[in-house]
């Protein structure tokens, strides 16, 4: 068998983390190649020694048979490894053929030879049948457009073994189809593909060899036609996977939350949220599901104050807070737990307990006519800690910036969750976490429904939609195109939905 | 970053300032134990050579790091709330307009005249800070190019309105400003061997504890600080973050407003046309910087850049070149920016230990 | 009509450093790296300069050209300082720009001490002198104010605004300076070395504003004194943003705030002027700036990455 690449037995290590222990991976020339694994599986990393971005402390690295040593990327490009990051590396106010060129730009004389840049990238274009206008700017092509340029970019480089990182992250279904199409294509050009993911159903679509890494070790590589799903998601996470949750039948009171054919619009100023309507009552978790991009941010921030709503009503036990500030939300009992932990979840420099009452700081118990009441917010704090098991070294002194993800976000939980909201917004309350952070936060979630609070949970993950709410909306384009009972649907009836090929509200 | 890494690096800084103009001093043949000399001399009016006592010293020490306390004060301010007010020189000026002006308009009893002045001098400078903060706010212009432009633009007016508004014979000087509106004190100077010390420390040591406590225990203070360190993560949790920049910007104005009354009433009775800007708002990014933004911080690193401008005349006159404490302190700053370097070092000279505890996500 | 015929002159000699140092600036920033400290380098520039040509003068007539090359050599060496630091070191820029603008004040006036005894370098007797176009100064009107009497740095100035637009919009090396202010992290996975890349623009910038500070002591001064720049590198810095960071922007900009400053001294002989006090024409370039700024607002023109910390992790 031909290895185009063999890594063996690299190991890397971070303060305080082993990323890689004794990994070894083997592609074939060829092949489509998945790496599967949770976040902080370690997949990133190899990755990134891999294209000489970080180097290994042991183990060493062949392509084609030879030993190398990539020290950088340029070595690793030299070699024909070429990545597709999965957060786009181009400089957008660049045309499309500036951007591929860049670094290894033709000349005539002195001066760049466009003409002949925009010819060699139509040409490349054209042969993998991307369909890419060189002449235009980055800032004006879509997210599926600009993944191409980045893919433009390595093939320009002769790059025979390509690294797709997460790269359907971002994309539509239909975008994601194309670029399994474009995969495949490369693969018969003669290309080998490494793609990172933990989306298991891209694997069994495109992948001809899958490695799975947990904690950093090596779980095994197995076929991909001749495994099942199931059994390489036990491998991705070590047992038997029941991400199912233990949960009775909701038992739904009147509606606390109701929103009113409401539009919003996006960064662009666009309609990214149209004539929405929706209901979350008392005691039921209400899942919205649908791929990244379709209305999900615009419709939280629309309901949380952060943006403001074109027109319709947004609801809270009856009364409008269509324009309230956001503070007055937070006091009429909407609690949100954001998207975004460190962007606006938390103030990563602040200490725990100030992070505890970011919103209750300016009214009593914790402050008096203006006056911080720094007794009333360490005891808040330590009671927080002690309730929710919040793991920090020294207490609410804790800078939150030297916690980990999972007890960062099990602080936001705490903080939103006490301060009793009658409706909760939670949004990717999971990502990143690893599996015990997962299921305290579902069981959570479950817990605060049955004392009779409405949940909205906003999740990219269709098994927590399935597995944690009890209705599901499906938005697509900024619109619910489909509204079911969770215990009466599946995915493949949510996929179709989520990709606008079927409505359905009952 | 901790307590100790937080004092750590301004001291190495401080250091480093002063062993590199020591350097320098050798370099070009002249005596570092001098400069050391005229230091100490300023601190504490002893000349340890001849053995003689001058408290005149100690005056000219204090009445040098009283104003740059303040414009400390302003750019410490900005940076907690994560603005970067080079402008403090500007707003100091125009609080010298404001105070020149109702000193000389305003005629009320002593104390009484005083304190309209040094308000009407925090009402100027905080006008002046509005400025960028709320084109900061509004239009997200960066608060750092538009304070630059605005020094200059104080600096034109200030020197304007000492011509055409308050009609200066001379073209520099303003006539005197009333005793009432002064915070001369003859018995400060008496004490002092005639010194320019006066009442100024007042308003300056009130303002320490001012910014203290408006950072440190209010809620104002704990929302500044938020938009300080992360602005969404502010908006998110319900604060108003933009009126926080120009809340923030205008208290920094004040301050250094408040500096500029300090100087025109208290060091000087007139207002004055300048050649050029005297460097106070650079001085307060210096103190502000060491002083690592806190209260006491900035108290302690106003007296150090004090010291380096009170001893510039004395070493002038045991001919070592006054520049060499500008050097210093722009070193200092410098090495202090180099913050990353200094913390890198810092951890290659300790002994590796468990480095462990600081990643573990 | 006369009166503007003569101010072409001076208002050339004004926008000559402005335009330099803010093409050095507009390097600086491209790559990704502010730079504050344009009046500081100037300051060095000036007094490299001043004090070379006036030592050189008993000895040769070229003195001033080695004054400005001296000028630009200090400018480069003390830029290096800007560049180690926010580069090297991850300092922020603006501190590190700060620093270095109180650092050139101390240092030139020092140095002075040093090697004249006295706050200024000893005057120079003719500086920079000034050169004529044969043939082209019998134009008329155009011929006596472009190209009789002016000083070569001005027509220095105007092909070092050709040349930078060449070098940054025409060329591979452009093309990568721009994507280092731009996005760093792009430019680095491919290939293109971020750091050396911000180093040289940083270093362009010190040569420029050392030849600008030169330019401006050898030609609208005797000696350089701590005021010999008096903000001159600031209006540069208001020139490189007036300019939306073109080189033909910063050389239009560079025109208009020299024509301002030469308006200034002219004012008092054009009736409807009279009456506006010389400081308004002073701080006119200051508050345009700010007014231009605002305007702009919204509108991303400068460099997106510029002032940023270059963080090789960040995606």
């Amino acid at each position: 068998m031909a290895y185009v690449i063999e890594m063996l037995d690299i190991t890397k290590t971070f303060p305080g983390i082993k990323a890689n222990d004794k990994v070894t991976l083997q592609v074939e020339q060829g092949s489509i190649h998945a790496l599967l694994g949770e976040n902080g599986a370690g997949k990133s990393t190899l990755m990134s020694i891999l294209f000489g971005l970080y180097s290994p402390d042991s183990g060493s690295i062949k392509v084609r048979g030879k030993d190398v040593r990539i020290t950088n990327p340029n070595i690793a490009n030299a070699l024909g490894i070429g990545m597709v990051h999965q957060h786009f590396k181009l400089v957008h106010n660049f045309t499309v053929t500036e951007n591929i060129i860049l670094g290894l730009e033709p000349k005539s004389g002195l001066v760049i030879d466009r003409k002949k840049a925009a010819a060699r990238v139509r040409e490349i274009s054209e042969l993998y049948g991307l369909k890419v206008d060189p002449e235009a700017k980055i800032e004006d092509i879509s997210v599926g457009m600009q993944q191409r340029v980045e893919i433009l970019k390595m093939l320009y480089r002769d790059a025979e073994i390509l690294i797709f990182d997460e790269p359907t992250a971002v994309l539509t279904p239909q975008e994601i189809h194309e670029l399994m199409g474009i995969m495949r294509r490369l693969v018969k050009e003669g290309k080998t593909i490494l793609l990172i993911t933990h989306k298991l159903k891209e694997i069994k679509e495109a992948a001809d060899y899958c490695t799975v890494l947990r904690r950093g070790r090596l779980i095994g590589t197995v076929p991909v036609a001749e495994t099942t799903e199931q059994q390489m998601a036990e491998m991705m996470v070590g047992r038997e996977v029941s991400f199912h949750v233990e949960k009775a039948p909701a038992n739904p009171g009147p509606t606390l939350l109701t929103i009113e054919h409401i539009n919003v619009r996006n960064a662009k100023g666009l309609l990214g949220v149209k004539d929405l309507s929706l209901e979350v009552r008392a005691g039921e978790i209400l899942g919205i599901c649908g791929i990244d991009g379709n209305g999900q941010t615009e419709l939280i921030r629309a309901i949380t104050g952060l943006a403001t709503v074109e027109s319709g009503k947004i609801l809270n036990k009856g009364k409008d807070i269509t324009s309230l500030p956001i503070k007055e939300r937070t006091g009429l009992g909407l609690g949100h737990i954001p998207e975004d932990r460190h962007k606006h979840g938390l103030i990563l420099d602040f200490r725990l307990d100030e992070n505890f009452v970011v919103h209750s700081f300016d009214h009593a118990p914790f402050s008096h006519a203006g006056i911080l009441d720094f007794k009333a917010i360490r005891s808040n704090a330590d009671r927080l800690i002690a309730e929710f098991d919040v793991r920090c070294g020294q207490g609410g002194a804790t800078p939150v910036r030297s916690m980990s993800g999972g007890n960062q976000q099990k602080a936001i939980v705490a903080r939103e969750i006490d301060q009793s909201p009658d409706v909760l917004i939670v949004a990717q309350p999971t990502r990143g976490l690893d599996v015990g952070a997962i299921e305290y936060i579902h069981r959570r979630l479950v817990a605060e429904r049955d004392k009779g609070k409405g949940i909205l949970l906003i999740s990219l993950e269709l098994d927590e939609i399935l597995d944690v709410s009890d209705r599901i909306a499906v938005i697509y384009g900024g619109e619910i195109v489909g509204m079911v009972n969770a215990a009466e649907t599946n995915e493949n009836e949510l996929g179709l939905m989520m990709a606008g090929s079927v409505r359905k509200v009952s | 970053m901790n307590t100790r890494s937080k004092l750590f690096v301004p001291l190495v800084a401080i250091l480093l300032g002063f062993v590199l103009g020591a350097a320098i001093l050798i370099a070009t043949h002249r005596s570092p134990i001098d400069m050391f000399y005229a230091m100490l001399q300023s601190v504490s009016g002893k000349n340890l050579r001849a053995d003689t006592f001058n408290p005149r010293y100690i005056g000219e020490f204090v009445v040098q790091s009283m104003p740059i306390m303040l414009t400390g004060l302003s750019v410490g301010f900005a940076f907690r709330t994560g603005l970067f007010n080079i402008g403090a020189e500007g707003q100091l000026m125009m609080g010298s307009i404001a105070a020149v002006g109702a000193g000389l308009w305003i005629q009320a009893p002593p104390v009484i005249h005083v304190i309209l002045v040094l308000l009407a001098a925090m009402l100027a400078g905080g006008i002046w800070g509005a400025i960028p903060g709320y084109f900061k706010a509004r239009f997200n212009v960066h608060e750092v190019v538009v304070t630059i432009m605005l020094n200059y633009v104080a600096l034109f007016l200030n020197n304007w309105a000492i011509v055409e508004v308050f009609k200066s014979v001379d073209r520099i000087k303003t006539p005197p400003i009333p005793p009432t509106a002064l915070l001369k004190s003859d018995l400060l100077a008496q004490l002092t061997n005639g010194s320019r010390l006066n009442w100024g420390f007042i308003p300056v040591l009130l303002s320490i504890l001012v910014y203290w406590f408006i950072i440190e225990k209010t809620t104002f203070g704990f929302s500044l600080r938020a938009v300080g360190f992360n602005k969404d993560g502010a908006q998110y949790a319900g604060m108003k973050v933009n009126r926080n920049i120009v809340s923030s910007m205008v208290i920094a104005g004040a301050f250094a407003g408040l500096a500029g009354a300090v100087i025109t009433v208290g060091t000087f009775s007139f207002g004055r046309a300048l050649p050029a800007a005297e460097g106070y708002g650079f001085d307060g990014i210096a103190v502000a910087l060491v002083g690592g933004n806190a209260a006491i911080g900035v108290f302690f690193s106003g007296l150090l850049f004090g010291m380096l401008k009170a001893a510039q005349p004395l070493m002038q006159s045991q001919g070592i070149p006054k520049e060499i404490a500008s050097i210093i302190q722009a070193s200092i700053v410098l090495f202090i920016a180099m913050k990353l370097g200094i913390e890198y070092l810092m951890k290659k000279l300790k002994p590796r230990k468990a480095v462990t505890e600081e990643v573990e996500s | 009509m006369s009166i503007l015929l003569t101010m072409i002159p001076i208002a050339l000699v004004y926008a000559t450093p402005i335009v330099i140092a803010a093409l050095g600036g507009l390097y600086s920033e491209r790559s990704g790296i502010v730079n504050i400290a344009l009046e500081g380098i100037m300051m060095v520039g000036a007094f490299t300069a001043a004090a070379v040509t006036a030592v050189l003068e008993p000895s040769t007539t070229w003195a001033a050209y080695y004054g400005i090359a001296a000028g630009i050599v200090a400018g480069m060496i003390f830029s290096l300082l800007h560049a180690f630091a926010s580069v090297n070191l991850k300092a922020d820029q603006v501190v590190s720009g700060t620093a270095l603008n109180i650092l050139a004040g101390g240092l030139t006036v020092y140095l002075c001490q040093i090697f004249f005894d006295q706050q200024r370098t000893n005057a120079f007797t003719t500086g920079l002198a000034k050169v004529s176009v044969p043939g082209l100064k019998g134009i008329p009107f155009l011929g006596p104010v472009l190209f009789m009497d002016v000083y070569s740095t001005t027509y220095a100035a105007i092909l070092l605004v050709l040349l930078t637009w060449f070098v940054v919009y025409k060329t591979p090396f452009g093309l990568r300076m721009r994507s280092c202010g731009e996005h760093p992290q792009a430019a680095a996975s491919m290939g293109i070395n971020v750091l050396a890349m911000r180093y040289t623009g940083v270093i362009i910038s010190g040569a420029l504003a050392g030849l600008a500070g030169g330019a401006m002591v050898l030609t609208q001064d005797i000696q350089y004194t701590l005021g010999s720049i008096h903000g001159t590198g600031f209006i540069a810095l208001a020139c490189l943003i007036f300019g939306k960071w073109n080189p033909f922007g910063v050389l239009g900009a560079g025109l208009f705030f020299g024509f301002s400053q030469a308006l200034s001294i002219y004012a008092k002989d054009i009736a409807f002027l009279q009456k506006v006090p010389l400081d308004f024409f002073y701080m006119l370039p200051y508050v345009l700036t700010v007014i231009a700024l605002v305007v702009f607002s919204g509108k991303s023109v400068g460099p997106k990455a510029a002032g940023e910390l270059y963080d090789a992790g960040k995606r």
